[in-house]
This record gives C-alpha cells, structure tokens and sequence, in this order.
C-alpha cells in the first residue's frame, strides 16, 4: 500500500466518526463551537500519532499476550502529556474539554489502530496512518462543531454573524445527537452515489 | 435526603447518556435488542460500582500520599482494566449463571468510557467515599435505564419504513436525540 493512500483512508474513505463511527462519545460532548471540535480533533491526533510511532516502535517487544495492556499503558501516557501541557498553555480550553481529554485514553480509535496497523506495520506506516486517521476524525469534529456552532448560536469560530437568537437546541445536548445523525445521513447518502 | 438528591440528579437530570455523554459506544452498539441491553446494563451497575470504590480508594490512599496525582489516568485504566478481568475469572467460578448473563458484555466494559468518567468525576466534584459509592450507582441505573428505553424504541424502528440513507445509526442518533430532548425537561428538577 502506498503511504498516500495511507494517509487519505483515515480522512475520507474511512473516516472514523462518520463512517466508522468510533469515538462518539467526544465527537457528541465536545463539539458545541468549531474551535472545541478542532481542539479535541488535534488532541487526539497528537496521541493517535505518537502512540502509533512507539508501538510500532515496540511491536517485536512487547508480548503478544500482554500487548493489549501494553499498548493501553503507552497510549495512557500520552494522554497524561496532552492533558498537562493542555492546562498549562491553554487553560481556557482544556476548562471547555475537561472530563473529555483523560478519555482519550478510552477511545476507540487509538486503541483500534494501535492493534489493527501500528503492531503490524513499519513506524513511517504507522504514523501516516496515525496521522491521516487523527486528522479525518479533527475535520469530522471540526465539521460538527461548525454546523452545531451556527445553527445554534450563529457563529463560526467564534464570529458571530446573526445579532439575535439562533436555534438554541443545537449547541445544548439533543442538537449533537440530532446533527451527527442527520450528518452521517448524509455521508451515508453520499457514498452510494 | 443529600443522598437522594445525588440519585435523582444523576438518574434524571444528569442523565450519563443523554446529558453528559459517555458511554455512547456500548449505548449504540448493544441497544438491538432489549435481552441483550438488560444484561449490559447489570454488567455495567456491577462494574462501574466496583470499579469507583476500588479507584477511589487507590487515588485517597496511594495517589494524594505520594503526590502522585498526575498518574490517575493510568493508573485508573489499568486498575478498571484489572479488575474487569478479575470479575470474570470471579463470576465464572462462584456464580455460572451470572456469569452467562453478564460474561459477554464483562470484556467491552474496559472500553467503556463512562466508567472511567465516572470514576475520574468522583474525584472532580470531591466526593466522600459512601457518596462516591451512590453516585456511581446511580449513573449506573442511569445508563440502564437510557440503554433499555432506547433499545425498546429501536426494536420497534426495525419494523419502520425509514429512508435509506437514514437506516441504522442515523436514524438512531436522531431518536436519542429526541430522547435526550425528553429528559432536558428533568432539569431544574433538583
């Protein structure tokens, strides 16, 4: 497999929210603005990354029998790297994500790659792989939040462009559920054809 | 009456699933049918339980002695990781039944991201031991109850004429919505 298509996988033709649909619990519980989504998404890259590159790294180390905990051990480090540096230089963000950035650790997407590509693959693989995944799931999230960020309380990026009311619902609980479900719909749709 | 509000809040207004968002893997995944989504939701009471008393007592009494906080993330994994583990080998032993029952889902609670959010907040909202005890079962009955409601609603949407692109998790990340919607009127409740 060629290292482009490594990459481009993970950002469309297997995206992991919107196809894949792994990691729903930050794509629904961060995504209320676009920056939130982005700064989760770019989070998560970070950890999909390295943990790639270090596992990959270790595959002819760790035992098969253990490699599960192994790679969980590995994973959860990084996590912890995110989270301090996150509340050392961007307090106001990592208050925004907060229960959100240790549940990395639970997500499905770094641990799924980490068994199903970085303990096979060589490291150059794994972190296109790491890379191209990190990032599918950054725009999806980023995608999300745009969508949830101007219909409920429009805006993008924080610029607000309607003075006035928007549809409230989406920015609170009920409007992810909703959103995400009418947006897989579409890239549902849209893959058919 | 303090303990009452932890449940009630927890349960209803709070809900983990429709409010706070975790456990959406499990809650998409094991929501087909309703046998499958009782037995998850009695594996996930039992574990998330277990899983707050026993962190919670490694982070009073190893962690904040030796000033090791920032080691919670890893050292809360692999404890609910462990522990899961030895649940199972316990359960197939003294209670075969039980077992049956809840063995399938023991595995895929490791992955599940409300236990270790739970077991993570605890700590956050600085909870005493018997509060953190009620809290966690509470968020447990929680996931239980928006588990078995929406798996009752999905098994009636099989029979639906949904469009196409719509079928399967789109069409069931709308009717959570809607639900999330209905318990939004539980707030203020406490």
């Amino acid at each position: 497999m060629n290292q482009k298509e490594n990459f481009t996988k993970g950002f469309i033709k297997n995206n992991p929210v919107l196809v894949l649909l792994l990691g729903m619990c930050p794509t629904l519980g961060v995504t209320t603005s676009a920056i939130n989504g982005l700064g989760m998404g770019l989070a998560t890259t970070f950890v999909l990354v390295m943990a790639n590159i270090v596992i990959s790294l270790l595959k002819s180390v760790i035992p098969d029998k253990v490699r599960i905990p192994a790679f969980i051990v590995v994973i959860a480090s990084f996590v912890t790297i995110v989270d301090l540096v996150m509340a050392g230089f961007a307090p106001a963000l990592h208050e925004q994500l907060g229960l959100f950035i240790p549940l990395i650790v639970v997500n499905c997407i770094v641990l799924g790659r980490a068994e199903a590509f970085a303990s096979k693959n060589d490291v150059l693989s794994s972190l296109i792989d790491g890379l191209g995944m990190g990032l599918g799931f950054a725009f999806a999230l980023t995608l999300l939040g745009g969508i949830r960020e101007i219909l409920g309380s429009g805006a993008i990026f924080g610029f607000k462009f309607i003075s006035g009311d928007a549809i409230l619902v989406f920015v609170l609980a009920p409007g992810a559920f909703i959103a995400l479900g009418y947006l897989i719909a579409v890239v549902n749709r849209l893959r058919k054809v | 009456m303090e303990y009452i509000i932890i449940v009630i809040a927890a349960i209803f207004v709070n809900n983990i699933v429709f409010a706070q968002f975790l456990g959406i893997c499990p809650f998409l995944g094991v929501s087909n049918k309703l046998s499958t989504s009782v037995g998850m939701g009695g594996a996930v009471v039992f574990v998330m339980t277990l899983a707050t008393i026993v962190t919670y007592l490694i982070f009073q009494f190893v962690l904040v002695p030796f000033g090791l906080q920032f080691l919670q993330t890893i050292s809360y994994i692999l404890v609910i990781a462990a522990l899961v583990q030895m649940v199972e080998i316990i359960l197939k032993k003294i209670s075969p039944p039980l077992y049956q029952a809840l063995g399938i889902f023991l595995p895929l609670i490791t992955t599940n991201c409300a236990v270790l959010g739970v077991a993570i907040l605890v700590i956050q909202k600085d909870l005493n031991l018997l509060q953190s005890v009620v809290f966690a079962f509470a968020n447990a009955v929680g996931f239980t109850l928006a588990l078995v409601i929406f798996a009752g609603i999905r098994e009636h949407l099989e029979l639906m004429g949904v469009p196409k692109g719509m079928k399967g998790i789109p069409i069931a990340l709308v009717v959570a919505g809607l639900l999330s919607l209905a318990f939004m009127g539980f707030a203020g409740l406490v």
